[in-house]
C-alpha cells in the first residue's frame, strides 16, 4: 500500500525539521560559520524573522493528521475522515462561502445573499467561496517547497558534476561541458515547459523541471572555483604530505566551495519562486501555489467592478518573502564572500 | 664521468641520478627542463640548490617527490632514499614517502594552510596520516610539534583560523607540519622568500636546530646566496636546467669556479665596493625552447670558446669541489 499522502507530507516536515536541526548543530560547532551566522542575523533581523514567519506556516501547513468530520458539517456521516493541516485547523472547518465576497464584507460581492461568516473574511473570498488569507497562508508551503526542494536536487546535481569536471579535466570536463552548454542554449521557458509536459505536473517532477534548467549555472561556478582551488597552494602543500586526491576533494575543495553554495541557494530560491509563479501562470504551477492565484486573477480583472484581492493578497506575499530573501542573500554574499572577508578582519 | 660525491659515500640519504622532466612547447617537441641532474644528499647534511628564477630548481624537487603537475612529466632518473629506489612506487606507496619520510615546505606560507579549517585541525589530520594514532594524542603530539618550531601559546594557536596567525607563525605551522612524521629529508623551497628580513632569520636559525636535533637532512632551494651562507653544508648551482658547479659551502662561496658563479658572485652588493657599479652578467637566461645544446652558459661568458658547444663534464677542483666549465678544465689541464 502506498503511503497516505498526509503521512508522507508530515514525514517531510520531521526530516526538513531534522536537517535544518542538523545543519545548525553542525555551524554552530564551528566558530567560522558561528561568526557569520551571528553576523548574517545582525545585519538582517526583519527579513529574517520574516523568512521564519513564512516557514513557520508552511510547517503548520505541512503537518496534517485525520479526523471524524463533525457531524453538523453537510455531507457528514458517520465514519467519513478528513484530513486537515494543523493551519486549516486554526480556521473553522466549513470557513467557505458560495461565491466572492469582497474583505470583511457581510454579503456576497456579486448579488446579495447574505455570508456564512459574515465579517470574518479579513482578506475576502474567490470564486469558490474559499477564504483568501487562508488560501495565501497555504501558498507558503508550495512557494517554499518549490524553492527548496528545487536547491536541494540542483545544488548536489551541479557539484556532482562541476567538482570533478574541474578537477579531472580532460574528456570529463569536455562531457559535462557539453551537457552544460547544450541547456543554457536552449530557452529555459520552452526547456520546463517541455519538461512538465512530458513527465507530469506533480510537486516532484515542478520541481525536477526546474532543477533540471536551474544546476547550469551552478555547475559552471563549481567546475570554475574547483578549476582555482586545484592550483592553490594548500592543495599542493596537502599533497606534498601525501593526502590522497579524494580526501583533498573531500577535506579542501569541498568546504571551500560552501560559502558559494551558501550563497547560491539563497539567490537561486527566490528565481525559482518567481519561475514557478510563471509556470502557473502557463497552466503549469503547482496546485495552490500563488502563481495559480495570480492566474486565477486574470479573468477578476476584466470584472466590473474588479476583483483585487486575490491577485493583492497572492502578488503581496510573493513580493514580501522574495524581498526579504533577497536581502538576507545580499547580506550573506557580504558576509561570505572572500573578497569581503579580508575587509572585516 | 660521473657525478662527483658529496661527503662520506655509503652515508648518503638521497640519490638523484639523471633526473629528466619535460615539457611540451608549442611546437609539439618536448623540452627537458630539468636536464640530467644528479644530486647527493647525505644524512643530516644541509644541501643547497641555488638558481635564479626558472633555473629549474623547484621542479627538480618536484620531481623528487613526483609532483610534477601534467603538461610535465618526468622522463627519466633514479631516485634513492636511504638505499631505497623510488622507481616503481604505486600512489598509496607514494603517499607513505610524501609527507612520511620526505617533508616539504613551501615559499609562500600565507596560502599553504586552507583558510577555512583550523590550524590545529590540519596539523592533527597531517599527524594522523601518518601514525596511527587517537585524536586525543594526536593533538598532543600538534602541541609538542608547535612547541619545538617556537610558537608562542601554543594551545591557543591550535584553535586559531590561519588568518588569524602571521605570516611567520603560519610558516612555522607549516614546519611543524612537515615535520610531523619525522621524515628523513626536509625539502624546503624558498622557505624564506615571502617573510620579512627578522622573520626569515628566525626560521633559518630554527630550520638549523631542528636539522641538527633530529639529524634530518635539508635539500634547501633558494635564490639568495646569503640563506646559503646562513644555512648550507654543501651547495649545488644550478643554470638552465643542468647543475653546473658543486662544492662544500667554502668551496663554492670563497673559491667559485664556474664563470656564473663567479658572476652571481659579483654581482651581490654587498661583495661590491660602496660607490662602485655593481657588476653583472650580460644578457639574461634564454627560455628552455632556446637552450643551445652545448653549455648552456656559453651565449653569455667572456670565457667561452669553441669546445662550449659541446657538453662539458665534470672537473674536480677539490675533494667535493666540482665544475662543468671547459675552460675551467683546460685551464687545470694545463
Amino acid at each position: 500500500m502506498a503511503l497516505e499522502s498526509h503521512i508522507a507530507a508530515n514525514l517531510v516536515a520531521v526530516l526538513l525539521v531534522a536537517l535544518a536541526a542538523f545543519l545548525t548543530w553542525r555551524a554552530r560547532r564551528s566558530r567560522y560559520w558561528r561568526e557569520r551566522l551571528v553576523e548574517i542575523g545582525r545585519r538582517r533581523p526583519l527579513a529574517l524573522a520574516l523568512i521564519a514567519l513564512y516557514a513557520a506556516v508552511a510547517l503548520l501547513d505541512t503537518v496534517s493528521w485525520r479526523e471524524e468530520l463533525p457531524a453538523d458539517r453537510p455531507g457528514a456521516s458517520a465514519g467519513l475522515l478528513e484530513t486537515r493541516s494543523a493551519l486549516e485547523r486554526l480556521f473553522p472547518a466549513d470557513f467557505q462561502e458560495a461565491s466572492y465576497s469582497a474583505p470583511l464584507a457581510d454579503r456576497e460581492f456579486y448579488g446579495d445573499a447574505p455570508l456564512a461568516h459574515p465579517g470574518r473574511h479579513v482578506l475576502g473570498t474567490d470564486i469558490l467561496g474559499r477564504d483568501v488569507l487562508l488560501l495565501t497562508l497555504q501558498g507558503a508551503r508550495v512557494a517554499l517547497l518549490v524553492g527548496g526542494l528545487t536547491c536541494l536536487i540542483a545544488i548536489p546535481l551541479a557539484l556532482l558534476a562541476g567538482i570533478p569536471a574541474g578537477w579531472f579535466g580532460g574528456r570529463l570536463d569536455d562531457l559535462v561541458f557539453f551537457v552544460v552548454s547544450t541547456l543554457a542554449s536552449m530557452p529555459s521557458i520552452l526547456l520546463l515547459i517541455a519538461l512538465v509536459t512530458a513527465i507530469g505536473r506533480g510537486p516532484l517532477q515542478v520541481c525536477f523541471a526546474l532543477a533540471v534548467t536551474g544546476w547550469v549555472g551552478f555547475c559552471r561556478l563549481a567546475r570554475g572555483e574547483t578549476l582555482k582551488i586545484r592550483e592553490l597552494d594548500y592543495v599542493h602543500a596537502a599533497r606534498a604530505l601525501g593526502v590522497s586526491e579524494w580526501r583533498i576533494l573531500w577535506r579542501h575543495v569541498l568546504p571551500n566551495l560552501t560559502h558559494l553554495v551558501v550563497i547560491t541557494f539563497v539567490l537561486t530560491f527566490s528565481q525559482l519562486v518567481l519561475s514557478e509563479a510563471v509556470l502557473s501562470w502557463l497552466g503549469l504551477g503547482l496546485d495552490g501555489s500563488w502563481g495559480q492565484m495570480i492566474d486565477q486573477a486574470r479573468d477578476e480583472l476584466s470584472r466590473d467592478p474588479v476583483i483585487g484581492w486575490n491577485l493583492g493578497a497572492a502578488s503581496g506575499a510573493l513580493f514580501v518573502l522574495i524581498l526579504c530573501v533577497n536581502r538576507v542573500g545580499d547580506a550573506v554574499r557580504d558576509v561570505l564572500d572572500p573578497r569581503t572577508l579580508r575587509e572585516r578582519a | 664521468m660521473s657525478a662527483p660525491a658529496s661527503a662520506a659515500a655509503g652515508d648518503e640519504l638521497l640519490v638523484v641520478e639523471g633526473l629528466v622532466t619535460s615539457f611540451p612547447t608549442e611546437g609539439g617537441r618536448r623540452v627537458a627542463v630539468v636536464d640530467r641532474v644528479d644530486l647527493r644528499v647525505a644524512r643530516g647534511e644541509v644541501l643547497a640548490l641555488v638558481g635564479e628564477s626558472g633555473c629549474g630548481k623547484s621542479l627538480t624537487a618536484l620531481s623528487i617527490v613526483r609532483l610534477v603537475a601534467r603538461p610535465g612529466r618526468v622522463d627519466a632518473g633514479r631516485v634513492a632514499l636511504a638505499g631505497r629506489s623510488l622507481a616503481g612506487l604505486g600512489p598509496p606507496e607514494w603517499r607513505r614517502v610524501r609527507g612520511g619520510e620526505i617533508g616539504m615546505i613551501f615559499q609562500e606560507p600565507m596560502t599553504s594552510l586552507n583558510p577555512v579549517q583550523r590550524v590545529g585541525q590540519q596539523v592533527i589530520e597531517a599527524i594522523r596520516l601518518h601514525a596511527r594514532v587517537s585524536r586525543g594524542e594526536a593533538h598532543r603530539r600538534a602541541l609538542g610539534l608547535f612547541e619545538r618550531v617556537g610558537i608562542p601559546d601554543p594551545a591557543s594557536r591550535l584553535e586559531a583560523y590561519p588568518h588569524e596567525l602571521s605570516g611567520g607563525m603560519k610558516q612555522r605551522a607549516m614546519i611543524a607540519m612537515a615535520l610531523s612524521a619525522r621524515p628523513k629529508l626536509l625539502i624546503a623551497d624558498e622557505p624564506t622568500t615571502a617573510l620579512d628580513v627578522t622573520i626569515q632569520a628566525q626560521i633559518l636559525d630554527l630550520l638549523r636546530e631542528l636539522g641538527r636535533d633530529l639529524g634530518m637532512a635539508v635539500l634547501l632551494i633558494t635564490h639568495d646566496l646569503g640563506v646559503v651562507n646562513e644555512l648550507a653544508d654543501r651547495v649545488a648551482v644550478m643554470y638552465a636546467g643542468r647543475i653546473v658547479e658543486q662544492g662544500t659551502r667554502e668551496d663554492v662561496l670563497a673559491r667559485p669556479q664556474h664563470p656564473y658563479t663567479v658572476g652571481l658572485l659579483e654581482s651581490l652588493p654587498a661583495r661590491t665596493p660602496r660607490g662602485a657599479r655593481l657588476v653583472e652578467i650580460p644578457g639574461a637566461v634564454p627560455p628552455p625552447e632556446a637552450w643551445p645544446s652545448g653549455c648552456r652558459f656559453a651565449g653569455r661568458c667572456a670565457r667561452a670558446y669553441e669546445a662550449c658547444g659541446d657538453e662539458p663534464g665534470w672537473t674536480q677542483i677539490a675533494q667535493l669541489h666540482a665544475v662543468r666549465c671547459h675552460a675551467i678544465a683546460r685551464e687545470i689541464g694545463s
